[in-house]
C-alpha cells in the first residue's frame, strides 16, 4: 500500500491549490500592514460566523524607514479581475536586513475588484550572488483558485538607480522587465500582476 | 550550512505544472511564458522562521471545541512530522489548517452548496511542530462536496495545509486526502500530480494514533525542500 507513510515514496510533498475558500484561514487582521499600524489584510466580507482563530496583529511599534502603500490588481489571461487570489510578500527592512524586529512577511487577499493593498516599509538593498548588491525589492508569491502552485515574482521600484545593476533583473529580457517595476501612482505605488497573456508578469523558478 | 545555502530545486516530477486543463480554472491563470530561472539569493533563502505567531496568531490545534458546542462529525486526530528532503526535522514551524465541515460545507460566503453549516465548526486552525518536527491536531473528518469544474464533479474529502518552513523558498500549500477514497482518482486537482507522487498526499489510517472510545487517527508527514549539501558541511 503506497501512501504518505511509505518509505519508497519519501520526497517533496506536492503542491495543491489554496482553492477559493482560504479567506477564513490564511489572511488575518493586520496581515497586509507590515508597519503594524492598521488592521488591513483580513477579508471580513467572505466570512460566515465568528472565527476564533482569526488573529489581530496590529498595534506594534512603527518600524524605521519610509512607509509606503502598494496597490495592484491581479488579472487573468482574459483580462478579468481575479477576486480570489492571495498575495504574499517577503522583504528586508529599511536597512536591507532580514529577520530583525520588522516582520518582513505579509498577506493580502484580492477584493471583489481583484485589488490587493499592502502598507509596508520601503526595503533597503540586500546582498546578491557573489559580491553583487541587489536593488531594493519585494519577493511576491501569488496563490489562488486555479493556481496549482505558487507563482513567484518580484517588485522593484521605478525610481531606484540600483535597478540598472540588479543581478536578477539582468536575467530578464529587457522588454519584459517593466512587469517587475512598480510605478508611482500619486502617493502610492502601483503594481499589477497579470497571470497570463500578452502583458504577462515575469514569474521566476527559484 | 548557513542562511544563504540554497535549497534543492522543486522536483519537477512530483510538483504539478501550473497548467492542467482538466482543472479548468488553471487555463486562464497559468503563465504562457516559461518561468525564468534565477539563483536563490538571501531573499529566497531567508524567511519568517519565528515570530509568525505575532502575526497570524498562536496555536489552535483543536478545531472541534472553538465554539460553545462541540463540532458535529467523526472526530479525528491527525499526526505526523514535517521533515526536509534530507530527512531533517523542521522544528517550530507553523502549519495552517482549513477544511470543510463534516457535511462538506465551508464557512465561506462563496460556498453556496446546499449542505448544512455547523455553528460549532469554523474549520480553521494552526499547529506548531515540536523539536522533532512532530505535530498533532484534532478535527472532524471533512465531507466530500460537489463543485462546478465539470458535470457531477466531486472533490474528495481533504484538509488544506499551509506551511512556511524556514525560508521563502520552502513555502508549501497542499491538501491531505484520506485512504481508500474513490473520488481521488477522478479529481482533477489531485490528478494534477501524477502517480506515484499523488500518493504522497494520501494519509494513512493508524490504529495506534486513534484515541480509544474517542477519535480515529491518521498519519501524514509533510516534506519540504531541503538545503543543498555544501562542501563545508559535515
Amino acid at each position: 500500500m503506497a501512501d504518505n507513510q511509505s518509505p519508497e515514496l519519501f520526497g517533496q510533498t506536492p503542491w495543491q491549490t489554496v482553492g477559493p475558500f482560504f479567506h477564513y484561514a490564511l489572511p488575518w487582521w493586520g496581515g497586509a500592514d507590515l508597519t503594524g499600524q492598521s488592521d488591513i489584510g483580513a477579508a471580513p466580507t467572505r466570512l460566515v460566523g465568528h472565527n476564533p482563530a482569526l488573529n489581530h496583529s496590529h498595534g506594534r511599534p512603527m518600524p524605521a524607514g519610509e512607509p509606503i502603500d502598494i496597490f495592484g490588481r491581479v488579472l487573468d489571461g482574459a483580462g478579468e479581475f481575479v477576486s480570489d487570489a492571495l498575495i504574499e510578500i517577503w522583504q528586508a527592512d529599511a536597512d536591507g536586513q532580514y529577520g530583525g524586529a520588522f516582520p518582513g512577511f505579509g498577506r493580502a487577499p484580492t477584493d471583489e475588484a481583484g485589488v490587493f493593498h499592502f502598507r509596508t516599509i520601503r526595503p533597503g538593498s540586500v546582498p546578491g550572488p557573489g559580491k553583487t548588491l541587489q536593488a531594493p525589492h519585494i519577493a511576491i508569491g501569488v496563490l489562488g483558485r486555479g493556481l496549482l502552485k505558487r507563482l513567484v515574482t518580484r517588485l522593484y521600484f521605478a525610481d531606484a538607480p540600483q535597478n540598472d545593476s540588479d543581478p536578477i533583473l539582468d536575467l530578464v529580457p529587457a522588454e519584459r522587465r517593466p512587469s517587475l517595476i512598480a510605478q508611482r501612482d500619486g502617493e502610492a505605488w502601483r503594481f499589477d500582476i497579470v497571470l497570463s497573456g500578452p502583458n504577462e508578469t515575469v514569474f521566476f523558478d527559484c | 550550512m548557513s542562511a544563504d545555502t540554497p535549497f534543492s530545486p522543486e522536483d519537477p516530477a512530483a510538483q504539478p505544472a501550473s497548467l492542467f486543463p482538466d482543472y479548468r480554472s488553471t487555463v486562464l491563470r497559468s503563465p504562457s511564458q516559461p518561468l525564468i530561472r534565477i539563483p536563490q539569493t538571501l531573499t529566497e533563502t531567508s524567511g519568517l522562521s519565528d515570530g509568525w505567531d505575532r502575526l497570524m496568531g498562536g496555536a489552535f490545534a483543536d478545531l472541534t471545541t472553538q465554539h460553545e458546542g462541540v463540532a458535529l462529525g467523526q472526530r479525528i486526530v491527525v499526526t505526523g512530522r514535517v521533515l526536509d528532503e534530507n530527512h531533517r526535522p523542521v522544528p517550530r514551524t507553523v502549519i495552517e489548517i482549513w477544511q470543510a465541515n463534516s457535511a462538506g460545507r465551508y464557512a465561506h460566503v462563496r460556498d453556496q452548496w446546499d449542505a448544512p453549516l455547523d455553528p460549532n465548526f469554523s474549520g480553521a486552525g494552526r499547529v506548531v511542530t515540536d523539536d522533532d518536527g512532530a505535530y498533532r491536531y484534532l478535527t472532524v473528518r471533512p465531507g466530500a462536496y460537489p463543485w462546478g469544474n465539470h458535470h457531477n464533479a466531486w472533490r474528495p474529502a481533504h484538509i488544506h495545509l499551509s506551511l512556511l518552513g524556514p525560508a521563502f523558498a520552502t513555502r508549501l500549500v497542499t491538501q491531505m486526502y484520506f485512504p481508500d477514497d474513490p473520488l481521488i482518482e477522478i479529481d482533477p486537482i489531485a490528478n494534477a500530480v501524477p502517480l506515484p507522487y499523488r500518493q504522497r498526499m494520501v494519509s494513512r489510517f493508524d490504529i495506534g494514533t486513534t484515541v480509544p472510545n474517542w477519535a480515529l487517527g491518521y498519519n501524514f508527514d509533510i516534506i519540504l525542500r531541503g538545503r543543498e549539501a555544501t562542501p563545508t558541511e559535515d
